[in-house]
């Protein structure tokens, strides 16, 4: 007994260490697992609040950028409702059914008060949160496209998973026709990501877009995602298709949150199969 | 990656009296690598390695003093010579990013890429780190 207290005694300095640097490694593992890093994240109140200081003062510089990607915007609304109205001016009479009407997603703004692109796992923090219904698991896109995915909710703060993260995976598809794959980061170049598991009977051309194929209850389908920049064929298969995003994600200012509000009759559905 | 991060907040472990609680400093060292990683959204890592090179720090002096014994309460910094302070500040600055970068990237793929990442902002740590020596450090 007395050896083993004069043991500790003598090694009190390299147990505290010891002990302090499992605690550390642990985290560091716990956070590299999809969903676990619960405690160390930037969705809490102090780093979320110091966080949004911070970009109160520096947004007023982005404004004018800011404009021109909201009339962007505008321009491409426009455009999807003069092609709508074309269609509906050949129908005698619409009459809109409040019964067969029914809202499938609504859409959340939120400002960015961190974001990463440098490192290999990259987060962003939003100033909206609990509070303001956003909960784990929503997509959250710009006018330009898609940037990641929430996974921490504190009631002011959300940490958002973004695209440039390598556990990302978002169903995605061409434009032109409807095979669909998987959209990773292969944690190199933050302007271009890696399309995945693409079937070789789908025909792709260098410039094809991608946007989201909605096979999840994340991201409806149709969001932008980027164009083929890069792609090679080995043993009959696509080795690598390198996506060009719309997106530049080393500037995001404000973002869209989607909420599905059908998500959880999808989940109830889907988990009865199993 | 094309960008380098100097991580200049281990100046502390460089500025920490010598002569002082030595349980103390792996705790602060520990609290401060956490504080880190709450912003940065890096798990433990800069934890981790910040007290790593907490503890390796009084080794290292010694090897590179090349005495066994010194004396703590008139140890300066300032008093080692140009090169001594140098492979001082490296070799410790060097091991905490080689942790810092190994549990970001977290996969065997990465070596040359961690490898590269932690020399190069290793050299501008240093560099920094030295002149926040030579600027704040009082001379006696």
């Amino acid at each position: 007994m007395q050896q083993i207290i004069s043991f500790l005694i003598k090694n009190k300095y390299f147990l505290l260490f010891l002990f302090l640097e499992i605690i550390a490694i642990s985290l560091t593992i716990q956070s590299h697992s999809y969903h676990k890093s619960k405690f160390v994240n930037s969705a809490n109140l102090i780093t979320g609040s110091i966080y949004s200081n911070f970009n109160s003062v520096g947004n007023y510089f982005h404004l004018k950028e800011y404009n021109a990607q909201l009339a962007e915007e505008n321009v491409r609304l426009k455009n999807i409702i003069a092609k709508n109205n074309n269609q509906e001016s050949s129908k005698p009479f619409t009459k809109l059914d409040s019964l067969i009407y029914q809202q499938k997603y609504t859409f959340i703004s939120a400002k960015v008060s961190r974001n990463d692109y440098t490192k290999s796992n990259n987060f962003l923090t939003l100033d909206r949160g609990r509070n303001d219904s956003i909960q784990e698991e929503l997509g959250v896109i710009t006018s330009r496209g898609i940037v990641g995915v929430t996974t921490n909710v504190s009631s002011k703060y959300t940490r958002v998973m973004s695209v440039l993260n390598e556990n990302s995976r978002i169903n995605a598809r061409l434009i032109n026709n409807t095979h669909f794959g998987t959209i990773t980061w292969d944690g190199k170049d933050y302007n271009t990501l890696q399309f995945e598991d693409l079937p070789r009977q789908a025909n792709i051309k260098l410039g094809d877009t991608i946007i989201t194929g909605g096979k999840s209850t994340i991201f409806p389908e149709g969001i932008l995602i980027g164009t083929i920049n890069k792609f090679e064929i080995e043993d009959n298969k696509y080795k690598i298709i390198n996506v060009y995003l719309f997106n530049d994600m080393s500037a995001i200012g404000h973002v869209n949150v989607i909420i599905n509000l059908d998500k959880q009759e999808i989940r109830a559905l889907e988990n009865n199969n199993e | 990656m094309g960008y380098i991060n100097p991580l200049v907040y281990i100046l502390f472990i460089f500025l920490y009296p010598i002569n002082k609680e030595k349980g103390l400093l792996l705790i602060i060292s520990f609290l401060l690598g956490l504080s880190i990683d709450f912003f940065s959204n890096s798990g433990g890592s800069n934890a981790a390695a910040t007290l790593l090179i907490a503890y390796l720090r009084l080794p290292i002096l010694h090897i590179i003093q090349n005495k066994t014994e010194f004396d703590y309460l008139l140890f300066d910094i300032k008093k080692l010579n140009f090169l001594q302070i140098l492979v001082y500040i490296f070799s410790l600055t060097i091991i905490h990013h080689i942790i810092v970068f190994t549990l970001e990237y977290y996969k065997l793929q990465g070596v040359t890429q961690i490898a590269l990442s932690s020399f190069l902002t290793s050299l501008l740590t240093t560099l920094l780190i030295g002149f926040s020596i030579a600027l704040f450090v009082k001379n006696k």
